[in-house]
């Protein structure tokens, strides 16, 4: 890394401590301004009238009852945009072969999902918008739909895109050692399953929102925007739009909740840029919970064949598994609808020594909502393929599923070394964390527990997961294959004439507490009371150019480039305070606020009288001293495509086979995030992962018809995990600083929902299994749990 | 819009009259009104919790309820909850546990939370969760809300 160096052990450290987030206080008193919140003048709120049908030709569109109702202002269809809005495709050059037509933030002439935007109605209110729409008709010309996504390859399945020849987005496979014989040698036990993982979405409780305002004068457009990527949204409106990007401004301020699912390319929200520079006015559009539902990315809806061999000793031989997935009728523009299944592929298996893999993954087009990246992506398929298979494969040789990771996950001290299928991983920990797992659950007493209950008729399970997490990703993501998306963040950190210091960092907040660990990490650095840090992100035309929060990067990447700013920074109030205060830079020092003599830590002269010293009376200094307190640094990751972390988590539950539920008693989660910034922050952080991960495990899913028609679209049919029914989740963690910063800190974010899954699966099959039942389809629904007990009693 | 109808409330203790449409819900009524925007929608389906507020202190779902329905009472929103009591020593707690990340389901949460504390007051973790399952948390784990509230009342306890 570079050349600083950091005391990270100081008795007045920052980093590390479990500080309360101060930019909370205005949350807890209502005081946030979230996009819905903000009011322009002349602003008008866009109604998006949506396909209701999966698959079918527009034949006419008449808005003329619309145009004549109260408070209309305009209507538009996607004919009328289409000149205005250059189309989108979803691709990336290093996904090769994946394909998927332009598309227009309206439709034209065909829709291809229930949720696709048909027409939208501008008014002074939503409810006049919402009313007027009901007067515009629209007639279609109905096609079959593709929804099943097993069937979107036969040869008889309809086609989704004019000029294809199948429904196929995207396939690859990885093939690495030699499988067949792995699975041909008689001496190994092999298992086999096919594990179905259903559609879900991210829920965020504050929907979808942007407020888009284009002033002609100077061909300005403004987007309030509620997402994740700041300047990845300004380059799209800019493109599309074709406006200059410096043209463009885009404000993401408070938002309630993200999860990957605000960091994509809607067509409602190109839709409303292009209208507000139509129209020279402010328009406001809020997806109501309904059309979240239908038209914020789906995630997951994976069907996986897979088998493992595994020796008489228990040692792992070869892992193999064929995955399908549905994405839509689209690949989401820019980041794609590959990048799942692509790291299905990459990250099975990525815990244990392999040496024989071989996986493929087809994506496949289907007349259903677009499927994107959302929280986790792709781990909570990765991880239960192997970690469930070999499980399984545990108990079939009659190994404890403890020892049977004991044997195959890599070591932590044979590191750096290649995952199975050939991603870089360095400084893991997983024998060290399944360690304290167990330590912490008190494993062996759980075990008597589960045997004593089963004789009461209670059906008790332990299930684990030994998992690791894609975080503070390098160019090889996204920029590699031509996506308009920063890999690099920057920082800009300077010191106010008040002594006070003002950070400003392009990456972005949407609760994970960003800006506190920014303000933590400058603080210590500058030896500043924390109180005194005050943050800006989420703003093209004020902070450093970069890529955002997504992928499990706001601490490791924005936190890196915000300490090495703040260490420059650093430097030249040495440098200032060595002129004025007639020292070497190296015998002073910063604490509390003061510069202090480094050895005996006498105060010498605070940031504020230093800081007017350097802004006001710049006379008394010698001309070449700089008359600049503020410095800029950008960090991007170089040593390694991601900085990968790991964890080990454990699940107990309880099943009850009359009812089919099952309740997650207890959860424990050891993390390896690197260094720590603020346990407080990234605690909870990991459980509200878990959570959400327990959520995709047992309850949510996104239920379509046969013809395609989205079943649950309220939070009444979608279920969302609920206080009462969450266990109290116990973490702690491994701390193995990455070599890759001076701050050494990995993601977090996502490992919860990444592994929660697969443990979850794990302790319900581990409480079923001595009944000769087992399930391998998420969501685990008390409906198919008691499908799964019933088809037993039908094979006795 | 329909129909109209001239309502009196009092509102985080300022007398409000106002000619309001009879289809116009109370969230809508305290956003876009009132500019009362602590109150957050979710789900305009009474299921999220996220628009809870207090009608003649019993907490409710503003968005199940027709700003019509409140004429001649009282209603406190989130801006209007006093910074003393247990108000003042839930929002310290949340702020110590974390017990919030985006803060949209907080206004909600506190004002379930605040009727928590002052209809069942128990430390118990079990009846605290059944209590606050009508308020919807997508960001944490629900753990550290639970403990927030346990804090405040097991120091009103020890008094």
């Amino acid at each position: 890394m570079t050349g600083v160096k950091f005391d990270f052990d100081k008795p007045t450290k920052l980093i590390g401590q479990p500080e309360a987030r101060l930019d909370a206080k205005r949350l807890l008193h209502g005081r946030g301004r979230f996009v819905d919140d903000i009011q322009l003048p002349r602003m008008l709120h866009a109604y998006f009238i949506r396909s209701p049908i999966a698959h079918g030709k527009i034949v006419s569109i008449n808005t003329s009852g619309a145009m004549d109702a109260d408070g209309v202002v305009n209507v538009f269809t996607g004919k009328d945009l289409e000149n205005v809005v250059e189309p989108y495709v979803g691709v990336l050059s290093h996904l090769a072969g994946l394909r998927s037509p332009p598309q227009a933030p309206v439709a034209i002439d065909c829709v291809k999902w229930q949720g696709e935007p048909v027409a939208v109605v501008l008014a002074h209110s939503r409810a006049q918008a919402e009313d007027a729409a009901e007067l515009i008709e629209i007639e279609y010309d109905e096609l079959p739909a593709v929804v099943d996504m097993e069937k979107a390859l036969d040869e008889s399945c309809p086609l989704i895109h004019a000029g294809y020849d199948s429904n196929l987005a995207w396939q690859r496979t990885v093939d690495v050692g030699d499988v067949s014989s792995a699975f041909s040698n008689p001496d190994n036990f092999v298992v086999k399953k096919r594990f179905k993982f259903g559609r879900h979405t991210g829920v965020t409780l504050e929907p979808r929102t942007s407020i888009a305002e284009y002033d002609p004068s100077d061909d300005q457009l403004t987007v309030w925007y509620s997402g994740q990527a700041p300047h990845m949204m300004q380059f799209i409106f800019a493109k599309h739009l074709g406006l200059l990007e410096e043209n463009v401004r885009v404000i993401s301020q408070d938002v309630g909740g993200s999860f990957g699912i605000k960091v994509h390319t809607y067509g409602d929200e190109v839709a409303v840029a292009a209208i507000a520079k139509l129209l020279g006015r402010p328009i406001k559009f809020t997806a109501d919970r309904y059309e979240s539902f239908m038209s914020d990315i789906h995630a997951r809806d994976h069907v996986v064949d897979a088998r493992m061999a595994i020796s008489a000793s228990g040692q792992i031989v070869g892992l193999e598994f064929d995955d399908v997935t549905g994405i839509g009728p689209y690949s989401m523009y820019p980041r794609t609808s590959a990048i799942e299944a692509n790291q299905v592929l990459n990250l099975t298996g990525a815990p244990y020594v392999i040496p024989n893999y071989r996986a493929t993954s087809k994506v496949v087009f289907q007349n259903k909502n677009l499927m994107c990246q959302y929280r986790a992506v792709g781990h909570p398929i990765a991880m239960a393929i192997c970690d469930c298979l070999l499980e399984e494969a545990a108990a079939h040789i009659q190994m404890d599923p403890v020892e049977v990771r004991r044997i195959n996950l890599m070591a932590d001290n044979s590191y750096p070394r290649t995952s199975a299928s050939g991603m870089k991983l360095d400084e893991l920990s997983h024998q060290a964390a399944l360690n304290k797992l167990i330590e912490m659950m008190d494993y062996n007493s759980l075990r008597a527990d589960q045997l004593e209950q089963r004789k009461d008729g209670v059906f008790r399970g332990i299930g684990f997961v030994s998992m690791v997490e894609v975080t503070n990703p390098s160019p090889m993501f996204y920029g590699i294959g031509g996506a308009p998306i920063a890999s690099q963040d920057g920082a800009t950190v300077r010191l106010d004439a008040g002594g006070g210091i003002h950070v400003s960092s392009s990456v972005t907040e949407q609760g994970q507490g960003t800006n506190a660990i920014l303000a933590q990490i400058v603080a210590d650095v500058l030896g500043v009371d924390l109180a005194r840090v005050k943050v800006t992100t989420g703003d093209t035309k004020t902070t450093p150019y970069g890529g955002g929060t997504w992928a499990s990067r706001g601490a490791g990447i924005g936190g890196e480039a915000a300490l090495l700013a703040a260490n420059a920074l650093k430097e030249q109030i040495l440098d200032a305070a060595s002129v004025i205060l007639q020292a070497k830079p190296s015998e002073l020092d910063i604490k509390n606020g003061q510069v202090v003599d480094a050895k005996t830590f006498v105060e010498k002269m605070n940031l504020s009288d230093l800081a007017r010293t350097v802004y006001y009376r710049g006379n008394e200094l010698p001309d070449e001293a700089k008359p600049e307190l503020v410095a800029t640094r950008h960090y991007r990751v170089t040593d390694a495509p991601f900085v990968f972390t790991n964890g080990a988590m454990a699940a107990h539950v309880e099943v009850d086979i009359e009812t089919g539920f099952v309740k997650v008693l207890d959860f424990w989660a050891v993390e390896d995030c690197g260094r720590v910034i603020n346990p407080l922050l990234v605690d909870e952080q990991i459980r509200g992962g878990v959570v959400q991960g327990i959520g995709g495990a047992l309850y949510e899913e996104c239920l379509y018809s046969d013809e395609g028609q989205l079943l649950n679209t309220s939070l009444a049919d979608y279920l969302v995990p609920m206080a009462s029914e969450m266990p109290d989740i116990h973490v702690a963690h491994i701390e193995t600083p990455t070599k890759s910063s001076v701050l050494g800190a990995k993601g977090a974010g996502e490992a919860g929902t990444g592994g929660a899954p697969a443990a979850v699966m794990n302790a319900v099959n581990d409480a079923l299994r001595h009944l000769g039942v087992t399930i391998y389809q998420m969501p685990m629904t008390p409906e198919r749990i008691l499908s799964a007990l019933a088809e037993t009693k039908t094979d006795n | 819009m329909g129909q109209t109808k001239k309502i009196k409330v009092m509102v985080n203790g300022e007398r409000i009259e106002r000619d309001v449409a009879v289809r116009t819900n109370l969230s809508d009524f305290l956003r876009n009104d009132l500019g009362l925007t602590g109150t957050h929608v979710g789900c305009e389906h009474g299921v999220c919790g996220a628009c809870t507020v207090r009608v003649n202190g019993q907490t409710v779902r503003s968005c199940l309820m027709l700003a019509v329905q409140v004429d001649d009472l009282e209603v406190t929103t989130i801006e209007g909850l006093a910074d003393t009591g247990p108000v003042s020593a839930l929002r310290d707690a949340f702020l110590k546990r974390n017990a919030l990340q985006c803060g949209y389901c907080t206004p909600g949460m506190l004002a379930s939370a605040v009727e928590y504390i002052e209809k069942i007051g128990e430390p118990d973790r079990k009846k605290i969760r059944e209590h606050l399952s009508g308020n919807y948390c997508r960001c944490t784990g629900y753990q550290s809300i639970v403990d927030a509230i346990c804090d405040v009342i097991q120091v009103g306890t020890e008094k």
